[in-house]
Order: C-alpha cells, then structure tokens, then sequence
C-alpha cells in the first residue's frame, strides 16, 4: 500500500480546518468581523497571485489593481439585474438583455484580465526593473481614466451601486484555495523552475532553451486572471465598484504583502496578506473615531521598511515552510 | 564517430558601436572533436562563445550548425537545436537548489506546459519522474548529489563550476561550449575536470569547444587549438605546433622589445 506523504496530509488539514472555519464563521460572526474575514481572503488571492507574476517571474508589475478593476467591472455588468441596467446604462442590445450567474461572470472577468494581460504584455514586457514598473503604473492609469470616461457602460466616476451581493465566505475562500493550489502546483513543477530561473538570470534561462517573453507573459496573464477574480469578488462584496478603488494605493498594499512575505515565496504572500489586511481593517474604526486616517498605512510603511533593512529577502525568502514540501529522498 | 561538421563558422565580425571586437573568424568543427580558444585578455573569445550561443548578433559573417543556418537564431532556440554553454563568470540560478538548477535547464526539453501541470495529469507526473530521474543522473555524474539541495548561491566556487556544467549538460547538447571552466579552480580540481570533460566527451558523444587560460587544460585535452589576438585568428592547429609557434609565443608574451625588459 502506498503512504500518504506527510506534506499532503498537512494541505487536507488546512483545506479542513478552512472549510470548519468557514461553516462556523457564518454562524457566529456579526456582518462586519465577516466582511473584513471576506476582505482578507480577497487580499489572499491578490497577494498569492501577484507573487506568480512579481515573486516567481521577477516581474515587477504595479498593474495588478488595474487586472482587478477589468474583471471587477466586467462581472458587474454581467450579474447587474436587467432592470436596472435599462436605468442606468446604455449597453448594446444583447448585453442589456443578459444577466448571469456569478460563477461564469467572474470566470469571463478574469478571462477578460488575463487577455488583456496579454495584449499590454507584448509592449509592456520588452521593458525590465523600473522602466517595467513604471509602463505598468501607465497601465494601471490608463484603465482608471477609461472607466472613468466609459459613463454609457460603467456610469464613470459615480461608479456602479447596488450591485447584487453574490459575494459570501464560500466564494471567497473556494477562490482563495484555488489560488493556493495553482500556485502551489506551479511553483513545484518544472513549469516554475523556468519561471524562477528567468527571475534569477533571465540570459541563463535563455541559454537552457526557456522562452523567455513567453513565459513571461504567461506569468503575467495568470496574475491577471486571479486579480480579475478578485476584482469580481471585492465588487460583490462591496456592492458597489468606482474607478477611485483601483488606485496606486491599492498597488502598493499587494506590492508590499508579495515584498514583505518574501518573493517568490506563497506561504509568504498568504501571511503578509492576512497580517496586513488586518491590520488595515482593524486600524478603520480606529482611523475613524479619531479622525486620523493613514494609521494603517503608516504601520504598513513602517514595516515595510523595517523589513527591507533587516530582511531584504522577505519573512519567508523565496522558499516554503519545510513541512509543507516534498522531501525528496 | 562520424565525419560530419558540427559547427561551420564563415566570416564573422562583431562590432560594439567603433570597437571591433571580433573580425573575419572561421572555423569549422567537426562532430565529436575537441577544440580550444586561447587568446590574450579582451582577445574577443568570449565574443565569439556570445555569437555562437545566440546571446549576441553578429554584424557580419554566418554560422552554421549541423548544416542549419543558425546566424540569427536566439539562445533558446540554439538550446533546443543542441547548442549549450557555460559562462565566464559563473551565471548559476542562485537562489534555487543545485537540483532545480539542473531540472530548470530540463524543462524546455522534456518539461510540460501549464495546463497540464495545474491539471496535473498523468502525462505532466510523468514527465516529472523523467526530470527527476535525467537530474540525479547529472548530479551523480558530477558529484553532485550532496549538495542536491543546497541553494546553488552557498556552493564554493569550484562545485559551482560543475553545477554549470551539469546544467549546460541537460540541455542534451551535441555542441558544448566551455567559456574559462577552470578560472578560479585549485589544481586538484583542475585535475578533475580534465576527467570530467573527458569522460563527457566520450559518454555523450560531445563536440566540446573550449576557452581556457590554464594551458595544462588547453594541451592535455584538445586535439586542436585556435589562438585569437585582438579579434584576430593568429594561429590554428594541433597542440605542439600552437606551442612552437613564435607569434602565438609573442602575443602571449608581448613584444620581444618590452619582454626584454621584463
Ligand atoms: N557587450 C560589450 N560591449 C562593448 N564591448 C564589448 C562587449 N563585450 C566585449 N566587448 C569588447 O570586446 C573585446 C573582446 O572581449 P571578450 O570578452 O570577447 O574577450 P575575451 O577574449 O573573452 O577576454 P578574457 O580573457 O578577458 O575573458 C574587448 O575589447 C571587450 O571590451
Ligand atoms: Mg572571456
């Protein structure tokens, strides 16, 4: 009989203990302690999935709200109710008439991201380091400024509200293991080897015989689905979806969660992101009652920079727990 | 071993905008032989290691391989087609294992594309049995298989050196290029990878080209050596004519008035 490798028993364990958690949060917790459990598992898949493009690839990609804001939009109008979209948008015939669940308006979403993924990666991609952050900040602007001038299909600044709230612990966390499994799968196959090799030494990748810009845009492409996906969630959640919450600011949160986890390394990404987005949520009411907003930020920023001068290489470096590896023997 | 070219090189030159770094190279090698480039600093050998992988584009001249028009081809596609190498200051993929090092160079020849892998189907396990099994070959091939999961950065320089070698290995070259391999090496390790180059040679059916400064090296394993000198072939041969000849002896040297001096 074969045995079960101990590290696969450990991601049941957690697969379990996520799904018990799930079950019982729904029960017990009040509306707000379960928004922010749905906004951490929403920073989760941002975080695991910007590590796939940032931490595996090396490329350092501010775009990913920009991914969110095409798939946040796109599953809006695909779940908004036909009634409403005769009041408040001019869409073209066929699409005023379609309503549709939200599994297959989320998956068009996240399509939608990654083809586009594709489309700006052929420019985009032939830059490196700075010049690639910066073409990606461009991108991320430019898709701020088109939905906000698209008013006939996203209602422009004012934003889309009352949007149904599909949005519950299940999607969120179904999603979250899913962006777990991916990455996980990936990061342990041959398929990433390539994409760690290329971040570490793009020339030597090169020189193996790794499709260099192929690879890449692929890395790319897959962040932007899960961003897409997220996007999708985040608008469920909140109801409501506005050019203004796919900012810079927003960038930089994920940035800082893949920076402060550790490149390249997904238990890093999954930490970085509930310790962050738990303390911004946290910090709101306080930031509120005190009238002094950017406490979060501020406590992020710090460490942050705590971080980089005493642990360049992140919490978790580029690797994984030892447990939850393989050990080749 | 057969008879047939493994590499035909006509004409070459590379410029870096006004400097000439390499003019009018030739040479042809045939399968399974041995050659080594030997040449002063900044003699345009590296340059040469550069055109032939793909990393650098010649502004003239062509290069065939295995009758294929390869002059304008990129490194990967050179890698696919059996054309691998090593470089002078050692480009490993630091933060990965000596392991992934070697898997990561397999991957574009017998790894799987993404679906497959995020669908892990049996077709996608088993290509990476087949990896792991090709890996540990190299790794004990070259000693390897203690260090197997250290990250490749903690290596000392000489295992480093291997693990180069060891991944240029699993790109299943017909063509191996060697640039400087025993830099950096004490002479004991030197002397086993005199054994190695030889014994890959002969169990993989090599044509290996090899840029070295160490001449023991050079005159113990080549049966054939060309010599550049400031982008210029200067001499072509068998080991002990390369030895006798007086301008090899001067490039190497300097001029005999300023060697007088020294
Ligand atoms: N990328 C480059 N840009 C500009 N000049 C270059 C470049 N690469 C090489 N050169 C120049 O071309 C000439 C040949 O350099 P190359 O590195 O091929 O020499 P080499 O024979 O390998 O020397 P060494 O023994 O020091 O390794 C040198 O003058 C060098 O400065
Ligand atoms: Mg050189």
């Amino acid at each position: 009989m074969k045995r079960i490798p101990l590290h696969q028993i450990w991601y049941f364990v957690f697969v379990l203990s996520g799904a018990v958690f799930v079950f019982i949060a729904r029960s017990t917790f009040n509306e707000y302690i379960l928004s922010i459990i749905n906004f951490v598992g929403i920073y989760i898949i941002l975080a695991v999935s910007l590590n796939i493009t940032n931490g595996f690839t090396g490329l350092f990609s501010l775009g990913h709200p920009g991914f969110m804001a095409i798939g946040g939009y796109m599953t809006s109008v695909l779940t908004f109710p036909v009634a409403k979209k005769a009041m408040f948008l001019e869409l073209p015939g066929w699409l005023s008439h379609l309503a549709l669940p939200f599994l297959p308006a989320l998956l068009i979403g996240g399509v939608c991201a990654s083809l586009t993924a594709f489309v700006i990666g052929v420019p985009v991609l032939r830059l490196r380091g700075h010049y690639l952050a910066v073409a990606t900040l461009g991108f991320l602007i430019i898709v701020q400024v088109l939905i906000t001038n698209w008013e006939s299909v996203t209602r422009g600044p004012l934003g889309m509200n009352g949007l149904p709230a599909l949005t519950h612990l299940w999607w969120v966390y179904a999603w979250v293991v899913i962006t777990l499994y991916v990455s996980w799968k990936i990061k342990f196959s041959s398929y990433g080897r390539s994409m760690l090799a290329i971040r570490e030494d793009p020339l030597a990748a090169q020189c193996v015989g790794t499709r260099l810009f192929r690879t890449r845009v692929v890395s790319l492409a897959l962040g932007a689905f899960f961003a897409g996906i997220a996007g999708g969630l985040w608008a469920h959640l909140v109801t409501a979806i506005t050019p203004a919450s796919f900012s810079l600011v927003l960038a930089f949160h994920i940035v800082v969660m893949v920076v402060v986890g550790g490149s390249g390394s997904i238990s890093g990404a999954f930490v970085a992101a509930v310790l962050f987005s738990t303390i911004t949520e946290l910090f709101r009411p306080l930031e509120e009652s005190l009238d002094a907003y950017g406490i979060g930020e501020i406590l992020m920023a710090l460490i942050l920079i705590l971080i980089l001068i005493y642990r360049p290489t992140g919490i978790f470096g580029t690797r994984e727990p030892g447990f939850l590896t393989a050990k080749s023997t | 071993m057969s008879d047939s070219v493994c590499l035909a090189v006509n004409g070459l030159e590379k410029r870096f905008g006004g400097v000439v770094a390499l003019t009018d190279y030739d040479i042809e090698i045939r399968s399974g032989e041995l050659v080594g480039l030997i040449g002063p600093n900044g003699a345009g050998k590296t340059t040469v290691f550069n055109l032939l992988s793909g990393v650098l584009k010649p502004t003239r001249g062509t290069i065939f391989f295995k009758g294929q028009d390869i002059t304008r081809f990129r490194p990967d596609q050179n890698a696919v087609l059996g054309i691998a190498r090593t470089f002078q200051n050692i480009r490993l993929f630091n933060a990965l294992s000596v392991k992934d090092n070697i898997k990561a160079a397999l991957h574009p020849h017998m790894g799987c594309g993404l679906w497959k892998t995020v669908l892990n189907v049996p077709g996608y396990r088993r290509s990476e049995r087949r990896i792991e099994d090709k890996s540990r070959e190299f790794l004990d091939l070259l000693g390897l298989l203690e260090v197997e999961n250290e990250p490749a950065e903690n290596l000392p320089y000489g295992l480093q050196r291997r693990v180069e070698i060891g991944r240029a290995l699993a790109v299943n070259p017909s063509l191996l290029l060697l640039d400087e391999p025993a830099a950096g090496l004490n002479p004991n390790e030197t002397e086993d990878l005199i054994q190695t180059i030889r014994t890959l040679h002969q169990r993989y059916n090599l044509t290996i080209f090899l840029v070295e400064h160490d001449m023991r090296v050079i005159m113990t394993i080549c049966s054939r050596i060309q010599v550049l000198d400031m982008g210029h072939i200067l001499a072509e041969g068998d080991p002990v004519s390369i030895r006798k000849n007086s301008r090899v002896i001067a490039a190497y040297l300097g001029q005999p008035e300023s060697s007088a001096h020294a």
